[in-house]
């Protein structure tokens, strides 16, 4: 006997928990506008998340996914991209999208049961929220094939969770990836949890990375909650991608620092002394501490930036609760480039049970 | 005897036919320490243990692909799909193994499995949460598809389910998973598949559904009630096969129908009720048969929900115009 192939999955972190850099940072670390934009950024999403939260409980928004605790793994991804690139989210990497142009009231629109929030701000290419687990790694897979055929040098961003590495769509995606030597980026964001279902319940695999290996990309772990290590693995990642170097499965460790969704309540299955410990490794303050130790950052500039990014969260709102109901008529309206006779008749119908004509 | 909600009434089912049967087992995803999303599975982990009720990995194809396997080799699985949405990836499992295993082996195997889902809309959920694809699975050679519209009603369908020797798709109408109790005695009593349930004698014109639209339809009955009109309400529960005799047995007696379903319109088992009364009923009809489904569109978000399903005046407006023949 003799072993035919061996694999290893490289680790990558630099900022620990105390904000504390490693030697072996790479050069952006030491870009402060680069850290300060990244640390905005994240802190934004959290002020925008801890008020969608809000809204939820007192009934002005539907069931909501929040994204708390995953601000660098999602800020990061988002920075590492370009425009022309496309990202296929799940349904709570608003931060990635915060980045790429789309709004905190489309988020809100959609959550807030109106269709209107996936015709988003941003680029038109991307896809909206996808609520079935795993779907869009297949159709970022898809892009990418996409891309390639048309020599054109963009890359497709997948994101799914630790439980969505289960689901046959991910294999598929790294499989035909590595077939074809796609352009695609499938990050993993491994929040620990899939509902109830903890990690180490969802597979027999030592890392989600390595998931990748079978399908011939490269793979790499990488602490989710260092803002850095994320935007360096990932822009590593994609540029590989854009110049036909292959694709790349990214496993983001981090963890899920609230209930899945508002629908949920996780003290139902999940220790609370894990979820302490998870606090004490959130991705916020250990970029702030790096902040302060250079000077850059201090309580009053962080009051001052709170005030202004609560200021926009509420405009953001605002324009949200402002937004009319669409006619009734609307649900058929973008049925088809066409509306078909038979859908004609029925929207015909629903109007003249609304007694209105308008739509 | 307890009083319990139509979910209660199915965890209560499914605890009895698992203290009766050890080769009844629950598999699917969040079913165990968390008892489910909707809790449909609440305390089953605790009382049968993690070797009776499986938190699955996050894969539809893995449950129901699972699912045939034990099933063919003589266990009960009774697999959730957590959500009507999420039951597509199923459906190669379900149409191309579980539905014909017994067919294509000539009876030498079978697929004794029961697949649950909530189902259905008006709760206010995000998108693919509120799907009722009952149609696509009645339109399968080999599934029985069965809808309960009470606890009652989700207790003794489920029990006949589980202990059913074939396939059983059962989709429980989630907008009425705690709307009202009823006193379901936990005895073990099965009722019979394949059968409609009349809710309601009437001799007027006969009121079609099942469901959670059992619930706007009875309201119907009564408005039209006051009106004078005596409006027979048959629950279909059963919509694949559907017995046709009952409903056809009241048409004689009234000779007007409307169906009320929630499912979009074309391909509905509204139509497949519509086709049997032509082909065995013309005679009967003294009025065209009247539909009152959802739309042609995918169920709406929820600002828009309540527009797309049926409301009391929607099949009101149907029983009238229905009336009006003479
Ligand atoms: C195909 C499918 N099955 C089930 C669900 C219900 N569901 C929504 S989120 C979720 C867990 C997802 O966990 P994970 O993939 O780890 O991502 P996370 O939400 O933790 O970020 C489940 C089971 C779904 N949305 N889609």
């Amino acid at each position: 006997m003799h072993t035919v192939a061996t694999f290893s999955i490289p680790y990558v972190g630099y900022l620990d928990e105390d904000g504390q850099l490693s030697a072996d940072a790479p050069a952006l670390a030491a870009d402060n506008d680069l850290i300060l934009d990244l640390y905005r950024r994240m802190s934004f999403l959290r002020f925008f998340d801890t008020k969608a939260v809000a809204l939820q409980r007192t009934g002005k928004l539907g069931t909501y996914a929040s994204c708390l605790g995953h601000e660098a793994a999602h800020v990061a991804i988002g920075m590492a991209m370009r425009y022309e690139d496309v990202f296929c989210p799940m349904y709570r990497e608003y931060g990635v999208q915060f980045v790429r142009g789309v709004k905190p009231r489309d988020v809100l629109m959609y959550w807030g049961g109106d269709e209107r929030g996936n015709d988003f701000s941003g680029p038109k290419h991307d896809l909206p929220w996808c609520v079935p687990i795993a779907t869009q790694c297949l159709h970022a897979a898809g892009a990418a094939l996409a891309f390639k055929l048309r020599k054109e040098p963009r890359v497709a961003v997948s994101v799914v969770g630790d439980g969505g590495t289960s689901k046959t769509d991910f294999y598929g995606a790294v499989n035909s990836a590595g077939a074809y030597r796609l352009p695609y980026v499938g990050v993993v964001v491994n929040n620990q949890w899939a509902i109830s279902v903890p990690r180490s319940a969802q597979t027999g695999a030592e890392t989600l990375a390595q998931k990748g290996i079978a399908g011939g990309l490269h793979c790499v772990q990488v602490d989710g909650n260092d803002a850095i290590a994320m935007l360096a693995v990932m822009r590593e990642a994609i540029e590989r991608a854009r110049v036909g170097g292959g694709g790349t499965v990214v496993e983001a460790v981090t963890y899920r620092l609230s209930d899945h969704t508002t629908a949920d309540d996780a003290r139902r299955y999940r220790p609370e002394d894990e979820v302490k410990n998870a606090w004490a490794r959130e991705p916020l303050k250990r970029l702030r501490t790096l902040l302060e130790k250079r000077g850059l950052w201090d309580a009053a500039r962080e009051e001052a930036f709170k005030a202004e990014a609560n200021a926009e969260v509420d405009t953001e709102v605002n324009a949200y609760l402002e937004t009319r109901t669409q006619p009734v008529s609307a649900m058929f309206d973008f049925m088809f480039a066409e509306l078909p006779h038979d859908l004609a008749a029925q929207r015909a119908e629903v109007l003249r049970l609304e007694g209105g004509t308008h739509g | 005897m307890a009083e319990v909600t139509l979910i209660e009434a199915v965890t209560q089912a499914l605890a009895y036919e698992m203290r009766q049967d050890p080769s009844v087992v629950v598999l699917g995803e969040d079913v165990g320490v968390n008892g489910g999303v909707f809790r449909a599975t609440a305390g089953l982990h605790a009382k049968f243990g993690s070797e009776r009720v499986l938190d699955t990995p996050l894969d539809e194809t893995t449950i129901a692909g699972l699912s045939v396997g034990m099933a063919f080799q003589g266990m009960k699985p009774v697999a959730e799909a957590q959500f009507d949405g999420f039951i597509y990836p199923m459906m190669d499992h379900i149409v191309c193994h579980a539905a014909r295993m017994r067919t294509r082996t000539r009876g030498r195997l079978s697929c004794p499995m029961v697949l649950r889902a909530p189902w259905g809309g008006g709760i206010r959920a995000p998108e693919h949460h509120s799907e009722a694809p009952e149609a696509l699975f009645a339109h399968i050679p080999g599934l029985r598809v069965v809808i309960p519209s009470s606890p009652a009603r989700a207790y003794g369908l489920l029990l006949a389910s589980i202990r059913d020797p074939d396939p059983v798709i059962f989709f429980e109408p989630k907008r009425i998973y705690r709307q009202y109790k009823e006193e379901v005695p936990d005895d073990g009593e099965a009722l019979p598949l394949d059968v409609c349930f009349v809710l309601r004698d009437g001799t007027d014109i006969t009121l079609v559904t099942w469901g959670a639209h059992v619930k706007e339809t009875l309201e119907a009955a009564d408005r039209l009630a006051a009106q004078g009109i005596s409006a027979e309400v048959i629950d279909v529960a059963t919509v694949k096969p559907i017995d046709f005799d009952t409903i056809q047995e009241s048409v004689k007696k009234t000779g007007r129908c409307v169906i009320v379903h929630e499912a979009a319109r074309t391909g509905g088992i509204g139509a497949e009720i519509a086709a049997n009364l032509a082909e065995k009923s013309l005679f009967d009809l003294l009025a065209p048969i009247e539909r009152v489904t959802g739309y042609d569109v995918p169920i709406p978000l929820f600002r828009l929900e309540m527009k797309y399903l049926p409301s009391v005046d929607r099949i009101l407006a149907a029983a009238q115009r229905t009336l009006a023949y003479r």
